[in-house]
């Protein structure tokens, strides 16, 4: 090895404490860029293969019931390139093991294995035989999350009539990738799964023979979706069409999309923090490697190396950390990509979930890195090349000092010399102070924001389950009864109070604008179903008028007082002009609110319900459950507790490993930042701090003057990562504003004393080992060197 | 020719040569000899090629020094010249051996570094590193390092200048035999006077001009010198 590659070796090995830091940094950034990329092209990649294999559908329509003829109507419109009509029904299921009722989406295959739009992917078992009336094959997600196997049975009420179904085959699609009822944001799927049943037995089943009540339609090539949208739009309204939608409104596609395109954001954001911090790092170690090798430089360029070389050879010490942290990272994203996918596997079904990193995804982190650690370089690069040899051997001029306009106004005098002292040292250099005091705040910034997805879904769960769905249990008929069903419900044992509602589907349309929503009517009093305003009080539901959830609202372009046409999609499908009477808060979903006798006579109709929510005394939950699912009236019964329960689960499992690595991390920046910083200001002022042991100051003194401009920096950068936190954080709940969910912008307590305790943790684990260098520095020698 | 050199260090501006003429013969033993301020480092880092004059030619062989650019000035140290500084300026991080294989790995004729090593008398110190060596065994070092290239000049700055009485003058004689054997041209600057009996030339400075040049008719052995 050359004699200048051994120097270069030593010196990394001499400052092997700050080139960890650094060197930790960086692969913490090269982390978040392969984990990222990794689970973007993983998902994308399995997606892509199976949207084709399995011919996803371009356009999705549910309907009341349309003559099977029509089908080939739709087929011939423009832009058709593929028409799958079907019978899509929910019911109530009783699963073995699960007391609570579960709801069953039935979807209508073929008989006959044929490739069809949506094709299912058969996982084990087999394929239903025809003839058999009671065969169906479940989703895998709802058969592993009950344990349900190839053989079981489960029960079910078809249209009134309970029977049991039996699972001969355990299947996907790619329309459930991620298999979730419309009004959830997370897979409950043990309370909810999708089952493939013969059409020739479902068809009967629900009065749709020779008939069909779903359809899908990819598009041909070129062909404009909101088009074909309206076309087949135009073509269902005599049919009771509830609105054709495209991919982008279905709700697999949606969510799968969304993490998708949130990996590529994290991929992006996150490194680019980190590496800003490392490059920050890399310039302040090396500019004061430099300012201290003055004299090393000027040898090397007097006995005739090159000005490129020497600078070359402190951009490599730079370039050692970067790869150094770059293999460690590169090592750690796929690990913790591995971690996500198999997180994934449990949330998105695909026949086959590629874990696909590929040497280009690293190489992009790797070369991501040495960019920033060559502008981190740069500057102490360049210093070394423009450095002339003669000028290096001159020791550097004093430090300049001088009275600031804080100085000169005379507050300053008021404070202890020490205090002073820090106080001059920050502003002395004041940018380094202010990027110092912005790396730590970053990392601030980052633990704020792990913990605000945690925030942030407690507070949805706490808006939506604990103060506007106050409901132990939601009943649905199948169809519209007479008010009396309510007394029916009412009389079952360990109902406390049974509140009816009627809901009918509505397009609601304003100016240009329309969406398709549940228009509920409930009860003037209502206590288990409120309507909540954005300051979280409960609003009165209004006698006149519709409320609308403020997210609704926005996308129709109205305010209280307007007026926008209702057209309801069920029965005379009636169309009335109706005033906006409110605005309410509610985080998942659209909905549209009414009083029941305002709805009943825009309907009208005369008193009746759709569904009733209840309040049930616990202990008689599993009683009630075990009626409820046998109850030939009733279409489908949920439970709040058990949702909320089954939501808090995942979201445990799902935040868990973001948020535990997110906090290393910025761990990680918080004590490399405060680390650095001190080592510097001791390898700057060595000789100072070493005046001042020999005038007599004791350590504990000495160490205040140098901890305490690290204590400023930290206590000045903890408001400043608050601020940057939030900002991030409304940026993120800013991109959450889907019509699915929103997520509210709300940071708690503990987060911020979270954020606190690690950054001041970090802090002083990095401030108690430069303290034992204070304690060890060698009086004698410190004064004797030349600088 | 005519050298002139000013430069600001903070704030200050420095006169450090006023219009200097010198010639310096092959094979030479010079020494340039004034009280600090005087401008002798600042002539020697100018004939050393680490700086160039405000106004003046320099030249060496077909090398014009005034005029070079960086990569000019490099080759010609790279070629032609060795250093030695009051402060060593050894690279801590290296032993002895790596110091002066620093040098001799850029260098197009150099000496083994043991064999410079060993001609300094430090052939068995090899592998010590900077810090675990004397302040005379340190410059010898410096001094192994800057002969180790085989320059045409070797140039000195305050050589002894860190080192008392005894070990001064073990340096003194390692540059006198250098000068003897292999026929180097040194130039040593000094405040020191006594060092000026072993030159052939004495050139006294003073306030950025030469003040007096002497030659010696016959150079004195280091061990005769005494300060």
């Amino acid at each position: 090895m050359r004699a200048i590659h051994k120097k270069l070796w030593r010196d990394l090995w001499h400052l092997r404490g700050q080139a960890l830091a650094i060197a930790l940094v960086v692969a913490c950034g090269v982390a978040t860029v392969v984990t990222a990329r990794v689970g973007y092209e993983s998902l994308r990649a399995s997606q892509a293969a199976y949207y084709a294999e399995y011919r996803f559908a371009d356009v999705f329509a549910s309907l009341e019931r349309a003559p099977e003829s029509l089908r080939s109507e739709i087929a011939a419109l423009p832009g058709v390139a593929a028409v799958h009509s079907r019978v899509v029904a929910e019911v109530t299921l009783d699963v073995p093991g699960l007391s609570e009722p579960a709801t069953g989406r039935l979807v209508s295959v073929p008989e006959r294995r044929s490739p069809v739009l949506n094709d299912v992917h058969l996982r084990r078992g087999r394929w239903i035989e025809s003839g058999r009336r009671d065969e169906v094959i479940a989703s895998e997600a709802f058969a592993e999350a009950n344990r349900l196997e190839v053989g079981d049975r489960i029960g079910a009420v078809l249209r009134g009539r309970w029977q049991w179904l039996r699972i001969v085959g355990i299947g996907l699609s790619p329309e459930y990738v991620y298999e979730i009822q419309g009004t959830n944001i997370f897979p409950d799927n043990r309370r909810f799964g999708v089952l493939w049943m013969s059409r020739d037995a479902l068809g009967p089943a629900f009065d749709l023979d020779g008939a069909f009540n779903d359809l899908t339609l990819r598009l041909a090539p070129g062909a404009s979706e909101d088009e074909v949208i309206a076309r087949v739009d135009r073509l269902l309204d005599r049919y009771g069409g509830l609105g054709a939608y495209g991919r982008e409104d279905q709700i697999s596609h949606s969510f799968l999309s969304d993490e998708i395109r949130q990996n590529r954001v994290f991929g992006t954001v996150l490194p680019a923090i980190f590496l800003g911090v490392a490059a920050f790092l890399l310039h302040i170690v090396l500019a004061r490697l430099v300012a201290m090798q003055r004299e090393q430089i000027a040898v090397l360029k007097a006995f005739g190396y090159r000005s490129l070389d020497v600078g070359l050879h402190y951009l490599g010490m730079a370039m050692v950390c970067v790869l150094a942290g770059s293999a460690v990272g590169a090592a750690g994203g796929l690990w913790w990509a591995a971690q996500i996918n198999a997180l994934y596997g449990e949330f998105y079904r695909f026949p086959l979930l590629r874990y696909a990193p590929s040497a280009t995804v690293i190489a992009i982190g790797v070369g991501v890195s040495a960019l920033a650690a060559c502008a981190g370089a740069w500057q102490a690069v360049r210093r070394v090349v423009a450095l002339p040899p003669a000028e290096a051997m001159r020791p550097e001029p004093p430090a300049s000092f001088r009275a600031g306009g804080l100085e000169r106004s005379g507050l300053l005098r008021r404070l202890p010399a020490s205090a002073r002292m820090i106080w001059r040292n920050l502003v002395r250099r004041p940018a380094r102070a202010a990027l110092s005091v912005v790396g730590i705040a970053l990392a601030v910034a980052i633990l704020i924001v792990g913990y605000y997805f945690v925030d942030a879904i407690d507070a949805l769960g706490q808006l939506q389950f604990r103060t506007v769905q106050r409901e132990d249990v939601t009943v649905l008929f199948h169809d519209p009864r007479p008010a009396r069903a309510r007394h029916e419900l009412a009389r079952l044992e360990g109902v406390l109070r049974a509140e009816p509602f009627r809901v009918v589907p509505a397009r609601l349309r304003h100016a240009h604008a329309t969406r398709r929503v549940p228009l509920f009517g409930l009860p003037p009093g209502a206590e288990l179903r409120r309507i909540v305003d954005a300051e979280g009080g409960v609003l009165p539901v209004p006698p006149a008028g519709v409320v609308l959830t403020a997210k609704l609202a926005e996308i129709l372009g109205v305010a209280p007082g307007d007026a926008l046409t209702v057209e309801v999609l069920e029965q005379d499908r009636p169309v009335r002009r109706v005033r906006v009477a409110g605005v309410a808060e509610e985080l998942i979903g659209l909905n549209a609110y009414m009083d029941a006798g305002a709805l009943h006579r825009l309907m009208r109709e005369g008193d009746t319900v759709s569904g009733a929510f209840l309040r049930v005394d616990a202990r008689f939950a599993d009683s009630l459950n075990a009626e409820l699912k046998r109850m030939p009236a009733v279409a489908g019964a949920t439970t709040r507790l058990a949702a909320l329960r089954g939501y808090e689960e995942t979201l445990a499992r799902s935040l868990g490993v973001f948020t535990t690595v997110l906090v290393g991390f910025a761990a990680v920046i918080a004590a490399a930042m405060v680390y650095n910083a001190a080592r510097i200001a001791l390898s700057e002022r060595g000789r100072e701090l070493a005046s001042l042991r020999v005038l007599g100051f004791t350590r504990g003194e000495v160490s205040l003057l140098l901890l305490g401009e690290q204590a400023a920096v930290t206590l000045l950068a903890i408001p400043l990562g608050f601020a940057i936190g939030h900002r991030l954080c409304a940026l993120l709940a800013g991109a959450y504003q889907w019509e699915l969910f929103r997520m509210p912008l709300v940071i708690s307590l503990r987060t911020h004393v979270f954020a606190i305790a690690v950054v001041g943790v970090s802090a002083l684990v990095s401030a108690a080992i430069v303290r034992r260098r204070i304690d060890r520095l060698d009086l004698v020698a410190v004064l004797k060197t030349r600088e | 020719m005519g050298l002139s050199k000013l430069y600001r260090v903070g704030e200050v501006d420095v006169h450090a040569l006023r219009d200097v003429d010198l010639d310096i013969w092959p094979g030479e033993l010079l020494v340039l000899l004034g009280p600090s301020g005087s401008g002798k480092s600042t002539l020697l880092n100018i004939l050393g090629g680490l700086d160039v004059p405000t106004r003046g030619r320099v030249s060496f062989l077909d090398h014009d020094l005034a005029g070079g650019d960086e990569r000019a000035l490099t080759a010609f140290r790279r070629e032609h010249v060795g250093f030695v500084f009051q402060f060593y300026n050894l690279i801590p991080s290296l032993t002895a051996l790596e110091n002066v294989a620093l040098v001799t790995e850029v260098s197009p004729h150099p000496m083994d570094p043991a064999e410079a090593l060993a001609r300094v008398g430090l052939g068995d110190r090899l592998h010590h590193f900077p810090a675990q060596l004397s302040g005379g065994e340190q410059q010898r070092v410096a001094i192994a390092r800057a002969i180790a290239k085989r320059p045409d000049v070797l140039l000195c700055d305050e050589p002894t200048g860190a080192l008392d009485f005894e070990t001064g003058v073990r340096v003194l004689e390692v540059l006198e035999r250098t000068n003897r054997e292999l026929g180097t041209t040194i130039a040593i600057i000094t405040h020191n006077a006594a060092i000026a009996g072993m030159a052939d030339r004495v050139i006294r400075m003073r306030s950025g001009r030469i003040a007096r040049e002497t030659r010696n008719e016959r150079r004195a052995p280091p061990s005769e010198l005494a300060w």
